[in-house]
């Protein structure tokens, strides 16, 4: 039970990655590819985005009812970044919303579209810090030390820099992906199609400053890496997917091309699990949180997997039929 | 700022801006479903630019409560970790409801506002069914996680830990029934009144458009029937404070001392040190027969409970007395509308009358705002009634008023853009839509 709900937990992570992720990406795109193509972003985002970011509340969820401790931890030693990341949760889907909906579009409209951009590219950043913290080890256990060392210091590092700039490229990358099958037209295609290969470009030297940060920062997470058999694989496979993509995205057959970015993102964060499971967030010496040590009771844990059972029988046939009605057929 | 009031405000500000939102998204998809559904059987125009008008509307504010409720999920324990590190595992199975619901929603929503034209008429009107359903169904889970504040069960508590949990005794909790029933009347009151008043507000102008006319009547009758329901699933609501939490009932009566045949205090400033209240119109022995159903009952005072233990009198008080007034106000103007609409065909056309129902409009939402102060306030200084202390629960991050400014101005900001989209939006209306078109004879 607790490994399934480990797993659920994994796939919202994943599918808030992937659709999540296109969404910020494609904000961040509208700042490095101008805003003509503002309008297929808008027409790709809106029926879903809110359903998308559902992911986040979910795996929220996940945590705080099965570990507790976790979110605790989370909450308190990282209230800085994710304040900044909420507050770019808030603006940009009220700044996207507005600029869709405003039923006569003025001055006004230029405003939103900078809200939307600028938290496009931020909130990813602070959520890859965040996500930097937990898998740095900095973070000390009860809260103990100076102000700095308990608030600041666990996340205002190279290594949570770079994982935030390596969320940004990802997210680039994976919005440009899905736009090369949204676009309308050959020459918008193309900038998507270039897009993606430049992104992924970066993605790939931002994955090394990741690695290289981590030395730096005294987190041996290459060891970890060459230490998992799993890890090697996925990212192995990671690679084999670029020569894929690259040909995809220039003969676009979007149903696969979508299947193997989803594969690709997914492998990376299975890699990302595998290489440090059962960890959630290493702490400083030694004393980690882990899906064992911080688990609900057991009848918490009964109810939450009953619960997102019924909760997946019930929204997975209705995602389909969104995704259905919205992008099965382009009119 | 004092990092205990920092973040009360924080939570209370976030709070009292979501519940707006979230009403809407619970009564709009209810009211515009019903006009489709007129539209599919009547095939009148107006009832289907009504649903169109209304959705175009709604979509604003439901991203806006989407954001603003992620938030919420975080700021519990940005705010509160303490609390949710030990009440996570006991009411997170009511939250992972209410995600499931809100998830269901979200995606429902997302049909019924893209799928005009995509899909057949009555699967469209289903899916604004389901999205009515599942808004309606994440209001009462998310409501068990508060009423399992108000009354804590399904749990041990030993050497300050909670053992031996039971989430489905803490989500079945005795609060459950009565808060989410009072909420959920709340959000139709509510939403229904603010509807009604700007759409009333819109006919005094001209008082022959059939679009506002219709909008109107469905907002009324829908208002009026949640109005007059009200008033007893407070007394419900009452009833049940009384005998959960007195401290509670107490403050909100700013009952001092306690006492048998104890009146009901209208009105008035509490005053601490004398522990009266000053200018207030006192009926007696109401105030027993409302909370046990006997003008003779014994009313627990403020007095049974040490000074550290009671909530903030005046707050919670004056919230009261807003909230039944306005309550009051919202049930009277609902049973006038039900006299009058069977009296007189043409009320909808009579200026007084439109007048009247364009000043209720923000009565709803105060009420609904002064009635969580009331409950929140009345609950203090416990964060989980009787078992843990707000002051033990807050986060020991120092500075959080930078937290609380950060978050004030952005919902400042966007309280004042939506204003100005909403108001472009009924300036639109005219053109866009053909029922709404001023007739000149």
């Amino acid at each position: 039970m607790l490994q399934i709900i480990i797993i659920i937990l994994a796939v919202a992570f994943i599918l808030y990655t992937i659709l999540g992720g296109a969404d910020f990406g494609a904000g961040i795109l509208e700042i490095f590819a101008g805003r003509r193509g503002e309008r297929t972003v808008s027409k790709a985002i809106a029926p879903v985005w809110e359903a998308n970011h559902v992911w986040l509340i979910l795996a929220i969820v996940i945590i705080f009812t099965g570990f507790p401790l976790v979110y605790a931890t989370l909450s308190l030693s990282l209230h800085i970044p994710l304040m900044v990341v909420l507050i770019g949760i808030v603006l940009r889907g009220t700044a996207f919303t507005f600029r869709y909906y405003d039923v006569s579009p003025d001055k006004t409209h230029k405003y939103f579209t900078s809200f939307f951009e600028i938290s496009s590219f931020i909130t990813p950043f602070f959520l890859g810090i965040t996500l930097g913290a937990m898998i740095l080890g900095d973070i000390p256990p009860d809260n103990a030390g100076s102000f700095s060392e308990r608030f600041i210091l666990p996340w205002f590092n190279l290594f949570c820099v770079a994982m935030g700039l390596f969320t940004i490229a990802i997210f680039g990358y994976i919005a440009a992906v899905f736009l090369t099958g949204e676009a309308k037209n050959t020459p918008e295609q193309r900038k998507y199609s270039r897009l993606s290969k430049i992104f992924l470009s970066s993605t790939f030297a931002m994955g090394l400053l990741v690695f290289l940060s981590a030395e730096y920062n005294n987190r041996h997470l290459l060891a970890d890496f060459f230490g998992s058999v799993l890890c090697i694989i996925s990212f192995s496979l990671v690679i084999l997917l670029i020569p894929v993509i690259f040909y995809l995205v220039n003969h676009p057959k979007t149903i696969y091309l979508r299947i193997a970015i989803g594969a690709q993102v997914a492998l990376i964060i299975f890699g990302w699990f595998a290489m440090q499971f059962p960890v959630i967030i290493f702490e400083k010496g030694g004393t980690h949180l882990t899906f064992y040590n911080t688990q609900a009771p057991y009848a918490t844990l009964y109810q939450l997997f009953i619960a997102l059972i019924v909760g997946l029988i019930l929204i997975v046939p209705c995602f389909y039929f969104l995704f259905k009605v919205f992008k099965g057929s382009d009119e | 700022m004092e990092d205990l009031l920092a973040a009360r405000l924080q939570m209370a500000l976030s709070l009292g801006f979501h519940i707006v939102f979230a009403c809407i998204g619970i009564a709009m998809p209810v009211f515009m479903a019903f006009s489709e559904w007129r539209w599919l059987r009547t095939g009148r125009q107006a009832y289907l630019d009504v649903a169109k008008a209304w959705s175009k509307g709604v979509a604003i504010f439901f991203a806006v409560g989407a954001v603003s409720g992620t938030v919420l999920s975080f700021e519990l324990g940005l705010l509160f970790p303490e609390f949710m590190k030990h009440a996570g595992p006991i009411i997170g199975m009511p939250f992972s409801w209410e995600g499931t619901a809100f998830f269901v929603e979200a995606i429902a929503l997302g049909v019924f506002l893209y799928g005009w034209k995509k899909l057949n008429k009555w699967v469209h009107w289903i899916s604004g069914i389901v999205v009515g359903i599942s808004g309606i169904m994440s209001g009462i889970f998310v409501v068990a996680a508060n009423s399992w504040m108000n009354s804590p069960t399904g749990f041990v508590w030993k050497d300050g830990k909670a053992t031996e949990i039971d989430p489905v005794a803490a989500m079945f909790n005795d609060a459950w029934f009565s808060q989410a029933l009072h909420m959920t009347l709340a959000a139709f009151v509510a939403t229904a009144f603010a509807v009604a008043g700007v759409h009333a507000f819109l006919l005094i102008k001209n008082r022959k458009i059939e679009f506002h006319k219709t909008a109107l009547k469905i907002a009324l009758s829908f208002g009026a029937v949640a109005a007059i329901l009200q008033p007893l699933s407070g007394d419900i609501s009452a009833k049940d404070v009384a005998k959960r939490q007195p401290a509670k009932l107490a403050a909100l009566e700013a009952h001092y001392k306690t006492s048998t045949h104890a009146g009901f205090v209208f009105g008035g400033i509490p005053n601490n040190k004398t522990e009266q209240v000053d200018y207030a119109i006192h009926v007696p022995g109401l105030l027993s027969y409302l909370a046990h159903g006997d003008f003779n009952a014994e009313v627990i005072g403020l007095d049974k409970f040490p000074k550290e233990e009671r909530p903030p009198v005046v707050i919670t008080h004056v919230a009261f007395q807003i909230m039944i007034l306005s309550g009051c106000l919202l049930a009277l103007a609902g049973l006038l509308f039900i006299i009058f609409s069977t009296r007189w065909k043409n009320i909808l056309s009579k200026k007084w009358w439109l007048v009247f129902i364009a000043w209720l409009t923000p009565i709803g939402f105060i009420a609904v705002e002064a009635g969580w102060t009331v409950t929140e306030t009345g609950r203090q200084p416990w964060i989980i009634y009787g078992v843990m202390k707000t002051k033990d629960a807050v986060s020991t991050m120092p500075g959080l008023q930078y937290s609380f400014y950060s978050i004030m101005a952005v919902y400042v900001l966007l309280t004042i853009i939506i204003i100005w989209l909403m108001r472009k939006h009924i300036a639109r209306l005219q053109t866009d839509y053909p029922s709404a078109k001023i007739e000149t004879e």
